[in-house]
């Protein structure tokens, strides 16, 4: 009877946009909550039963107790207000500098010349190994951490928005041409918008790179801050409280990621207008 | 008959024209390398004049179109254009981050931009779409836009790059008319790039075939328009102009 359905709908409707539609099936989205819980369970158990030794592993009920507590007793909000102070003032930073280096090198043959040898040199640095020198040169206050995070920032947000720069079709550059642009309104009107889909994959990449950076500087003389509250752990063998801080960072870096998702469908809507036809 | 014969598709002779041409050049020279592809091409457009340019793929048609358009700067030799040059291309290059009425009025530096531009997209017949995003136009709605984009800047000099080529048949026909009525309103002088020898017959003043670098054969069509394309000024007309292209014509071996 389907079958049948289906043949005639074919031949009524030999439209090559009729595409067959990939709906989720009810009763299928719960069944993908099943293995994450049994996992969480198992590892319960095992904790319960003294399998899992809590100096490894704490309990997720008492990660989950000890959650309430830290959120309770102002220790978790003032670590995640010291850190996301640090993230967004070096995101900040090495915003600044990455786009406008981009703009520079990608804008001009003269400025790539100068800007671009430099930062491939620079990219090929592994940036987590600068830190002894980081320290020696800003000592281990907020200076070396947020310099880290802005360093790892720039150079996502630098390359692909060079790339994107640099990947502006021609045609339209021409076509600017015969409408008689000026320099300024070719920039405008044409080269950023165009380099902006893959300046959002940069700003993306770095958002992530950015926690990864804070996590790794926080490990370095922090006295304040989630990667403080996580050492200061390890020295007293709490493995929930290293748990609750490590869940913190995930959630927070996939808030980021949520932020920059909603800025891209705000700023792309030309786009996608056209891949929900 | 009003349209000139086979034997008589002459070499290039100045064009009667009222006043200042709209466009002209002189001894024009383009060279790729060792390659030479238009060798002191002469080129007098009229103004108002509807001409149509064929030429085998390679023969320079779009170089030539490219010079006038100012997109070249190295091109040697004279060339005047009197008033401003629009192009449409071949594609139809409307900037997918604008909405179709942005894309009209960008770089358009005039009291009322907004107004032209909708009077002009109501011109082609897009009025309901001024607000639409590029990438949802079908290509026929594109290819108007972009007119409508090279008419509001009332340009004496149209320049036409096979507009039309990538269209199905159908909108073919109903864009050929459209770009008729177009010319009659505005009557800016026209240079359309074709490699389709009926669409030049059915729309310009003067067909030239370039050929060797230069404007090798031209032929004034007078019959009136609207025109069909059976037309016996037209079918002969049809027959010299495939010949001057290096194709025979049907039924001859």
């Amino acid at each position: 009877m389907s079958v049948l359905e289906l043949g005639t709908a074919v031949r009524a409707d030999p439209r090559p946009d009729a595409r067959p539609q990939h709906r989720r099936l009810p009763g299928r989205s719960w069944q993908r909550w099943i293995s994450p819980l049994a996992l969480v369970a198992a590892w319960q158990i095992a904790s319960s039963t003294g399998l899992l030794p809590t100096r490894l592993l704490a309990a997720p009920s008492t990660i989950a107790a000890t959650a309430v507590d830290l959120a309770g007793d102002g220790t978790l909000p003032t670590a995640i207000a010291v850190s996301l102070q640090r993230v967004l003032a070096g995101f900040a930073a090495g915003a600044v500098a990455g786009l406008g280096l981009a703009l520079v090198a990608g804008l001009g043959r003269a400025g790539e010349n100068a800007v671009d040898p430099i930062m491939q040199m620079l990219r090929a640095l592994p940036f987590f190994g600068l830190i002894p020198l980081f320290i020696l040169w800003f000592g281990i206050g907020e200076a070396p951490k947020v310099l880290l995070v802005a360093l790892a920032v720039s150079f996502p947000l630098y390359l692909n928005t060079f790339a994107g720069i640099r990947g502006v079709d021609g045609k339209l550059a021409e076509l600017a041409r015969t409408l008689k642009l000026t320099r300024a309104q070719l920039i405008r009107h044409i080269v950023l918008p165009g380099a902006l889909p893959q300046m959002l994959v940069g700003l993306r990449q770095s958002l992530g790179v950015a926690w990864l950076a804070l996590i790794v500087a926080e490990q370095v003389n922090a006295s304040a801050g989630l990667g403080y509250m996580i050492n200061d752990a390890r020295e007293f063998l709490r493995t929930d409280v290293i748990v609750v801080g490590l869940l913190v960072y995930s959630a927070l870096g996939l808030l980021t990621d949520a932020v920059v998702r909603l800025l891209e469908r705000r700023a792309l809507t030309w786009r996608r207008d056209f891949l929900a036809r | 008959m009003a349209a000139r014969l086979p034997g008589e598709v002459t070499a290039v002779a100045p064009h009667p024209s009222d006043g200042a041409p709209a466009a002209s050049v002189r001894r024009l020279t383009r060279r790729f390398g060792d390659r030479t592809v238009l060798d002191q091409l002469d080129l007098e457009i009229g103004r108002g004049e509807f001409v149509a340019l064929l030429g085998r793929s390679g023969s320079g048609k779009s170089t030539l179109l490219r010079a006038l358009a100012g997109l070249d700067d190295d091109v040697e030799g004279g060339l005047t254009v009197d008033g401003s040059v629009a192009v449409a291309f071949q594609e139809p290059r409307l900037v997918p981050w604008k909405r179709v009425r942005a894309n009209l009025t960008l770089g358009l530096a005039v009291p009322d931009a907004d107004k032209k531009a909708d009077a002009a997209l109501a011109e082609v017949g897009l009025a309901e779409r001024a607000g639409a995003w590029p990438l949802t136009l079908s290509g026929g709605e594109a290819q108007r836009a972009s007119l409508a984009r090279a008419l509001v800047r009332e340009p004496g000099l149209l320049l036409l790059d096979e507009p039309f080529s990538a269209l199905d048949a159908l909108t073919r026909i109903t864009i050929h008319r459209l770009v008729l009525d177009l010319w009659a309103a505005h009557r800016p002088a026209v240079l359309l790039v074709t490699h389709d020898v009926d669409e030049a017959l059915l729309l310009a003043d003067r067909v030239l075939v370039l050929d060797g670098g230069r404007i090798a054969h031209e032929a004034a069509i007078t019959t009136p328009r609207p025109r069909h394309r059976d037309h016996p000024g037209l079918v002969s007309l049809r027959s010299a102009l495939l010949a001057a292209l290096g194709v025979s014509p049907e039924g001859t071996p």
